[in-house]
């Protein structure tokens, strides 16, 4: 079902952890749905990553992108990352099964809610950046079966 | 361990070497159709009437009530529309419970879309259904009564007897879903009052494909497959001989060993019970601890989501299974869960783990080690088990300010 990149990831996943004192901290997801992920930014002052942690609850896919994410943010700066998308995460894991699409795009709006969290602290705006959703799952529809 | 553990039997079974061993010969030797006049056909033709016979003795029922069927959904699709169908003149309502099976759920959404009415009876937070909600549920257009034997996914008996009366005094039709029951429990039809029972081959060592419904004489039900005269006129299709033939072994094989298999797997039950809840700290045995099938364990770990654990279980050469909802294709956990009042989350974080009497101690203890290990590993990559310690944390802390 999975890629040997995601079974990779999930099996030895990168950046697993937190960050104290983060630069800024992002959550989405919900439990009721199955998947909630947490992405910790240290950010320096010319406004590059310098490091970036997760946690996930959640699916075999869920901590396998959570793991690239971190991975592709790495030691860019922060319109860098903005710029990181929800393909690229599926691209660089040599892709995941059409249901787990939406894990993917979790791990992409973890990494927004954490420099929207840092925007907040800092008092700075990040073009391109919009206020992340409460809950990524609310515009889904559930399939018919 | 260097083999595999296979821990899904309520998923499907591996046939025995006797089941095979019968099923062979039907393949290229005895390949007559049973409805053919010479001798080779005649021969297909016994072997079905002894598997019938093995299997109608096995219910305390008799020979002519037992009809094959392709396995245990198309049993339960045929008991729920055809009897819908033959007694929709005397109402159109069915009574049923919120733990069925699919096949029995999907066949009543059908049902209603045609016009008939169901109620879903509740149950208690163990997966016992409420009968006193039952009773109050039926009404003088009740047609039908169907609740499973026992729950597929937390093993949860159901009080049979006590539905069956109660149908039989109300004039009501009952029919059970028995794929997880039947060669596992002893099942009397006559002393249960049971008019219509469904079963399948591979959840007792018999081959896929094949399954069977019980239809207690003078049940009027509509025919299912249209055709030859094969299995009374009511399912016609050339029969699946060597199916069959399998499906006959394996009764016979699990009725002579009933109670020396049953007891072995409650053993194992049992001690991986009390491994998994004296080694894993936050963890919920889902199901009534005595009124459950005997190989059935299934747990809910809280902090943890079901499919990782899978996985990595699978990593580990164990198979089982979970109610989460990665592993169901949708984003709703397991109705059962949710219906014993499991919040989602907790539904998400649930194993299965269905024994065999083939199954072994050692293999016990080494599944326990190894879910220990991985329910640790996955709390510590989970935003929920952080936020859990550190509440606890923030706590303690505030109690020790006090003091």
């Amino acid at each position: 079902m999975y890629s040997e990149k995601v079974m990779d990831h999930f099996t030895n996943p990168r950046n697993m952890g937190e960050i104290e004192n983060a630069s800024g901290v992002g959550t989405v997801g919900n439990a009721k749905c199955g998947d909630i992920m947490r992405i910790y930014l240290d950010i320096d002052e010319n406004q590059v990553i310098r490091e970036c942690k997760f946690k996930t609850f959640g699916c075999g896919a869920a901590v396998a992108t959570s793991s690239m994410a971190t991975e592709l943010v790495k030691g860019k700066t922060i319109n860098e990352a903005l710029a990181v998308t929800n393909k690229a995460v599926m691209e660089a894991l040599d892709g995941l099964p059409p249901v787990k699409v939406h894990c993917s795009l979790l791990a992409e709006e973890a990494i927004h809610a954490a420099l929207w969290d840092y925007a907040q602290k800092n008092g700075i705006e990040i073009q391109g950046l919009e206020k992340p959703k409460a809950d990524i799952h609310e515009d889904e529809e559930e399939e018919e079966y | 361990m260097d083999h595999l553990i296979y821990l899904d039997h309520a998923a499907t079974t591996g046939c025995t070497a006797g089941v095979v061993e019968a099923m062979l010969p039907y393949f290229s030797e005895h390949y007559g159709n049973p409805s053919s006049i010479y001798r080779l056909g005649a021969e297909s033709k016994k072997a079905i009437t002894e598997a019938r016979r093995t299997i109608a003795e096995s219910l305390h029922a008799d020979a002519s009530e037992i009809y094959f069927t392709a396995g245990g959904s198309e049993a339960d699709n045929w008991a729920l529309i055809a009897a819908a169908e033959a007694y929709s003149d005397k109402g159109k309502h069915i009574i049923t419970s919120k733990i069925e099976h699919h096949a029995v759920l999907h066949t009543c959404e059908y049902l209603q879309k045609k016009g008939f009415q169901i109620t879903y009876i509740d149950v208690d937070e163990e997966g016992i259904l409420k009968l006193d909600e039952l009773e109050k549920a039926i009404r003088p257009d009740t047609i039908l009564i169907s609740v499973m034997f026992a729950n597929n996914e937390i093993g949860t008996i159901q009080p049979i007897a006590e539905i069956g009366k109660l149908a039989k005094e109300r004039g009501i039709l009952f029919h059970t879903d028995a794929v997880q029951a039947y060669g596992h429990l002893p099942i009397d039809v006559e002393k249960l009052s049971i008019d219509m029972l469904s079963a399948s081959g591979h959840k007792l060592h018999g081959p896929k494909g094949i399954g069977f419904l019980y239809i207690r004489k003078g049940v009027k039900i509509r025919s299912f497959l249209h055709g030859g005269a094969q299995e009374r006129k009511r399912r016609a299709g050339t029969e699946n001989v060597p199916g069959i033939v399998g499906f006959g072994a394996a009764v016979k094989e699990a009725f002579e060993n009933l109670e020396q298999r049953s007891e072995k797997e409650r053993q194992l039950r049992d001690y991986l019970i009390a491994q998994i809840e004296s080694r894993i700290p936050h963890c919920r045995l889902n199901g009534d601890r005595q009124k459950r099938l005997p190989g059935n364990v299934n747990f809910s770990f809280r902090f943890i989501e079901g499919e990782s654990l899978l996985i990595m279980l699978d990593m580990k050469k164990i198979c089982a299974s979970s109610g989460s909802a990665c592993t169901s294709g949708s984003l709703d956990p397991s109705h059962v869960l949710l219906a014993i009042g499991l919040p989602h989350e907790i539904a998400h974080g649930s194993l299965r783990l269905t024994l065999s009497w083939e199954n072994t101690m050692e293999e016990m203890d080494y599944v326990v080690d190894a879910i220990a290990e991985i329910v640790e590993k996955l709390r510590n990559m989970s935003p929920l088990y952080e936020d859990f310690v550190k509440k606890q944390h923030a706590e303690g802390k505030e109690q020790t300010n006090v003091q």
